[in-house]
């Protein structure tokens, strides 16, 4: 195992391995404006990268001032019940709208799917840039309306509360409605990205996984968003100018609002963990040293779980007065959409059979991530039984399944994604022991922040208490003492990438072995993604590329014998 | 030093629940409890199973298959196994099929009431659970006679409450304008508590109520001396029970604390300035508009948000509260 | 909303090709471009989805609304502007057409003709809104017309317990009335006129004015890409080699119009 983390130099420029002393993407071109009015695919994902990240740290913040509140039950001194009610709606929003769903593809896809299809950029460069711009400009708006009366509706904006009341909603959904188009566009982009681009010999069932992953969730991307474009403008009518489609008392109808919300929302989540599970399939083959196992299957289940996520959004509505016969489809609706998960859970396990498992950072995520969102997916059976979700609905049982999914799915998968092409995208190693550390300090952390709460929540304590029964409370302090846990595993794991930027090792070209066009270039690629145009093979052949020790690196297998011959 | 006691007594409390209940479960309060319970533990066991199965081999694969000196490759292995894959698709969608039968039939049996229920109406309102009883007795808690089935009809008055009683695994969202039922037999005597599970405002977490389940008769001798309340008590008691109980206190203190309405400490006589220079004395008069028609005259510095108790409120209740707003000094 | 008018071309040139730098060949762009606008469409039709979704829960439970409310619009007026849309439809197609043979001149007049006839649109758009403006049939709370007759006393409620009081029953401040939710059973189905007008006119209106609103704002939002069309056109960008922005415009308006065609009949001709 040392040999392949002692701290060699890769070479220098012009030998296709490291390309920081020379010509590359981050030195091609110098000053702000450069990198403002760029159309580089990297440059926009790098710039996603650092606001996406700062999302999160915000979303963070408001997490941890939650988690210590709620360590105790009544008033706290920290907050009153209607800052409270205000940060949770904050947590929710700017990690789901800012954070999550933007996430992966934005920040890690607009890097990396140019390079894993052999092109020079997504295919339309400039509307890359305005959904970047879209972006920043739908986070102010939604930042901005926190001065002006910051929401307290939940990041679901459930009518009637929030038609009537007096904090700045439509500030808040503005900007999600701007945001929004920066999704659709990105998607948009994306598909097609991957009709157009593909090089030759690279047909459909020839695409890495990642991409697959990248294609079902632009489609979410592009069907799904629009209606949530039109709900929130309803609102915004709503509230405006009493439009009545959402009150009562003017003939409209409050869970209509719900039906809206939901048929973006649900396949929202799966824009969130679609790419996550590309990312999977791409690290298990790698650090596994072998082929990916059973791709055709991994691949149409992507494509199924875009489409049966269409279908379920009732399951949130289990209880709102939706009728019997709704409910029954919804479930047995959202049982169907368990499998194809299932199934790539079981495909990267066979993966893993007789491989040559290397416990470098980006596996110790997969590993996390086929524990955690294993819960997340399992406990997802409880929810979408129609019986037990009437208990279990709105309690923190629903909070502990989500965050298990999103973070523990999705997060987790971005941080090893992350790990995984950090390399290729800085052109630096990072600490491989810090970052194991983090990892494992990340994994105990969030089990005892969440765990608790599955318990706390089939126990009968309800979602968005600012006060809650005393019976409770050794829950919420194991809770928070987890979240604190967690805070420090990032701290750790942002240190250690931020340091490396200084002082880290100079990568070479393929540090992991990858088979996927990405590692033939050099580390960080050049403005132009590659000196000479790749051809593609099988992306999953990582038994063609072996570990040279004066590059530090993989290199081809036939190279090796060559250079050793020399 | 406080938190500390605060938490080794929650601690014990917490003990004490669990010896009552289970580690996921609180107490079974109703048969419609028994039934969910046993659903969930069904989904328990099969997940628990997988999850065992999935981590196993994960640790398995990870320790045996580890790269090391001598296995810097993998083994060679067949890259697909259409039997195996179709198989370990088809068995997960036979299991949660069997799961989704079992929970829909259950879902159906506990929405389809037995017949003659006993009705309760139920009221949901910023930020306060209202029961009313079919002899028109409102209260704040949920009276119910033990192994008798009960309906609830409910509704709400502004924004969408939920209704959680964790006891009974039940819980609705009550929606402005529309009615929906439930119906549950609670099985146990005792208290258990009712929650509010969907957001809305300031007080949501304070939207709790508690299910009183009485041995046989007493149900009947509760509802009995309950109802006659406004006639047994002096008037400024009563008013001081309709203070507490139909959601004034919500939003009015009585000990001069600011809260989203005037207090009423040394309202009643005194002067009172409102939005737009006026000044009035609050007399009889002045209470009786307030609670009828709120916008009418709106205290300075407050939000017009105070929604009217028209038939919410008889002439006889109204004329408890003054006699009790009298006597707040 | 901009409509995405290429393919990631580079400055366009008035004569020869401009092949971005990340595509192999023109083809590849222009096919690009293409499939990135149809992309674009659908999400706009499920943007109206939404709307459209919205009339059909409406319509199913309170058809007696529908039938009662359509009369106050002008069937005239509206099928004058379904025609002026259709007409627009073909001078675009027209215009593409031009601009793929690089008959200029035709190509611009052809573009200001569509634009013209969509400012027709608008300006019949804007006397039925004044229309409504002055009767006061607007939506929900700013709902005020004198309908024919006055509203039947309040209708039975579902009362669930007989001493429970449901006359009066308190306001959602500052909204006034009772509550009357979408889920009333038993409310009779009144597909005639005969007892006058039903409960809750304005969602009608409220639906009327989202639909026809938003896809007025379309409207002009086309106007204006079509506006940039016609300078580009007037400065001869395009020909036989390059018409794509000409084309993925024309792409836009055809929606545009097809969106209008169905909002006509639901709006105006129910029986």
């Amino acid at each position: 195992m040392t040999s392949f983390d002692t701290a060699l130099d890769a070479g220098g420029p012009g030998t296709g391995q490291n390309a920081l002393g020379g010509d590359n993407y981050l030195n091609h071109g110098r000053g702000l404006k450069s990198w403002l009015l760029t159309l580089d695919h990297k440059r926009i994902g790098v710039m996603y990268l650092i606001v996406i990240l700062s999302s999160f740290l915000l979303g963070g913040i408001f997490a941890m001032l939650i988690r210590t509140k709620l360590l105790t039950p009544g008033n706290s001194a920290l907050m009153d019940a209607n800052t409270y009610n205000q940060i949770f709606t904050l947590h929710g929003a700017v990690m789901i709208f800012l954070f999550v769903i933007p996430g992966i593809p934005a920040a890690l896809g607009n890097f990396v799917l140019p390079l894993l299809l052999g092109a020079k950029d997504v295919a339309f460069p400039r509307l890359n840039l305005l959904s970047f711009y879209l972006w920043v400009a739908g986070a102010l708006i939604a930042l901005g309306s926190i001065v002006t009366g910051a929401v307290d509706t939940g990041w679901t904006f459930y009518t009637p509360y929030s038609t009537t009341t007096n904090t700045n909603v439509i500030g808040m959904i503005a900007g999600v409605f701007v945001l929004g188009f920066s999704s659709i566009f990105t998607g948009l982009n994306f598909v097609v990205s991957i009709h157009k681009l593909r090089p030759q010999g690279m047909t459909w069932f020839k695409m890495p996984l990642f991409l697959w992953g990248i294609y079902g969730t632009a489609i979410l991307q592009i069907m799904a968003t629009p209606v949530l474009g039109i709900t929130l403008l309803l609102l915004i009518a709503e509230r405006a100018l009493g439009i009545g489609i959402f009150d009562p008392t003017l003939g409209g109808d409050p869970i209509l609002f719900q039906h809206f919300f939901w048929f973006y929302s649900h396949p929202a989540v799966y824009i969130m963990i679609l790419p996550a599970m590309g990312i999977i399939s791409e690290l298990v083959s790698v650090f596994s040293r072998k082929h990916i196992f059973g791709y055709k299957f991994i691949a149409l289940s992507s494509i199924a779980i875009a489409v049966l996520s269409f279908l379920v959004w009732g399951h949130h509505m289990f209880v709102s007065g939706q009728s019997l016969l709704a409910g029954m489809i919804f479930s047995f609706l959202t049982f169907m959409v368990a499998i194809p998960s299932a199934v790539k859970v079981f495909n990267w396990l066979a993966t893993m059979y007789k491989g040559s498992i290397w416990l470098a950072t980006p596996m110790l995520y997969v590993l996390s991530f086929l524990f955690l969102f294993g819960i997340g997916g399992l406990t997802g059976l409880f929810l979408g039984a129609l019986a037990v979700d009437v208990h279990l609905h709105d309690t923190y049982f629903v909070v502990a399944h989500f965050h298990y999914v999103m973070f523990g799915g999705t997060v987790i998968a971005f941080l090893g994604g992350l790990h995984y092409w950090w390399p290729k995208m800085f052109g630096r190693m990072y600490s491989e022991l810090w970052g194991r550390v983090a990892a494992l300090i990340i994994f105990v952390g969030f089990n005892t922040t969440f765990f608790t709460q599955f318990v706390m929540g089939s126990q009968g304590a309800p979602r968005r208490s600012y006060h809650y029964v005393p019976q409770f409370e050794p829950y919420h302090v194991l809770s928070t003492i987890g979240a604190y846990l967690l805070a420090v595993g990032f701290v750790i794991a942002a240190v250690n990438l931020g340091h490396s930027l200084f002082r880290g090792r100079l990568a070479p070209a393929n540090p992991w072995g990858g088979a996927t066009l990405e590692w033939q270039t050099t580390s960080p690629p050049p403005h132009d993604n590659f000196p000479v145009a790749p051809v593609a093979g099988d992306p999953y052949d990582v038994e063609a590329w072996t570990f040279d020790d004066r590059v530090g690196g993989f290199v081809r297998k036939t190279q090796a014998v060559q250079s050793v011959g020399s | 030093m406080r938190f500390v006691s605060e938490l080794i007594g929650s601690v014990l409390n917490w003990a004490a629940v669990q010896a009552d209940s289970g580690f996921w479960m609180p107490v079974q309060g109703s048969t419609g409890a028994v039934v969910v319970d046993r659903i969930f533990s069904l989904i328990l066991w099969v997940s628990v199973f997988f999850f065992v199965l999935i981590v196993f081999l994960m640790v398995f694969f990870v320790v045996r298959y580890r790269r090391r000196a001598g296995r810097e490759e993998a083994e060679p292995s067949p890259r697909h196994n259409t039997a195996l894959e179709v198989t370990w698709t088809a068995i997960p969608i036979l299991i949660v099929i069997g799961i989704f039968i079992w929970g829909f039939r259950a879902f159906l049996n506990l929405n389809v009431p037995p017949a003659n229920t006993y009705e309760v109406l139920v009221t949901g309102q910023k930020w306060k659970w209202l029961f009313t009883y079919p002899n028109g007795q409102v209260d704040e808690n949920l009276h119910v006679p033990v192994n008798t089935p009960v309906s609830l009809v409910m509704t709400s008055e502004d924004v969408i409450h939920g209704f959680y009683i964790p006891a009974f695994r039940l819980k609705r969202d009550v929606v402005p304008g529309r009615y929906v039922k439930l119906w549950f037999r609670a099985t146990k005597q005792g208290e258990y508590q009712i929650y509010c599970t969907q957001y809305c405002g300031t007080g949501h977490s304070d939207m709790w109520a508690k299910v009183v389940v009485h041995e046989p008769g007493g149900f009947e001798r509760w509802l009995e001396e309950a109802s006659d309340f406004l006639k047994k008590m002096p008037p400024a008691q009563a008013g001081e029970r309709l203070y507490r109980t139909r959601g004034c206190a919500q939003c009015h203190t009585v000990n001069g604390a600011a809260g989203t309405g005037p207090t009423f400490l040394n309202l009643f006589g005194h002067q009172v300035p409102l939005e737009g220079g006026k000044v009035v004395v609050a007399d009889e008069d002045y209470v009786r508009e307030s609670i009828m028609d709120p916008q009418e005259k709106v205290v300075a510095g407050f939000q017009p948000v105070m929604p009217t108790f028209k038939g919410r409120l008889t002439d006889q209740e109204i004329t408890a509260i003054i006699e009790y707003l009298k006597t707040v000094k | 909303m901009q409509a995405e008018t290429n393919g990631g071309a580079g400055v366009a040139e008035a004569h020869g090709e401009h092949v971005a730098h990340h595509f192999d060949t023109a083809e590849q762009q222009f096919e690009s471009g293409k499939l990135g606008m149809w992309i674009f469409l659908a999400t706009e039709i499920l943007l109206f989805g939404g709307l459209f979704c919205a009339y059909a829960v409406y319509r199913a439970n309170h058809p007696e609304i529908f039938v009662y409310a359509h009369r106050y619009l002008d069937k005239t007026l509206g099928a004058i502007n379904t025609a002026v849309l259709i007409c627009s439809s073909f001078t675009m197609a027209w215009a593409v057409r031009c601009a793929q043979i690089g008959r200029t001149r035709a190509l611009v007049r052809l573009l200001a003709a569509t634009i013209a006839l969509a400012g027709c649109f608008l300006g019949i758009k804007f006397v039925e809104y004044e229309h409504k403006w002055k009767e006061g049939l607007l939506w929900g709370k700013y709902f005020h017309a004198r309908l024919e007759q006055p509203a039947p006393a309040a209708q039975p409620m579902p009362a669930p317990t007989p001493s429970f009081n449901t006359e009066e029953r308190s306001a959602i401040p500052p909204a006034a009335q009772g509550p009357v939710g979408l889920a009333k059973p038993g409310h009779p189905a009144v597909l005639g006129e005969s007892q006058g007008p039903p409960r809750d006119v304005q969602v009608f209106f409220a639906v009327y004015f989202m639909m026809t609103g938003l896809h007025g704002i379309h409207v002009i939002v086309g106007m204006v890409v079509l506006g940039l069309m016609l300078v580009r056109a007037a400065r001869g960008e395009f020909g036989p080699a390059y018409f794509t922005p000409v084309d993925l415009s024309g792409l836009y308006w055809h929606l545009v119009d097809l969106i209008w065609i169905f909002l006509f009949p639901l709006l105006y001709l129910i029986r």
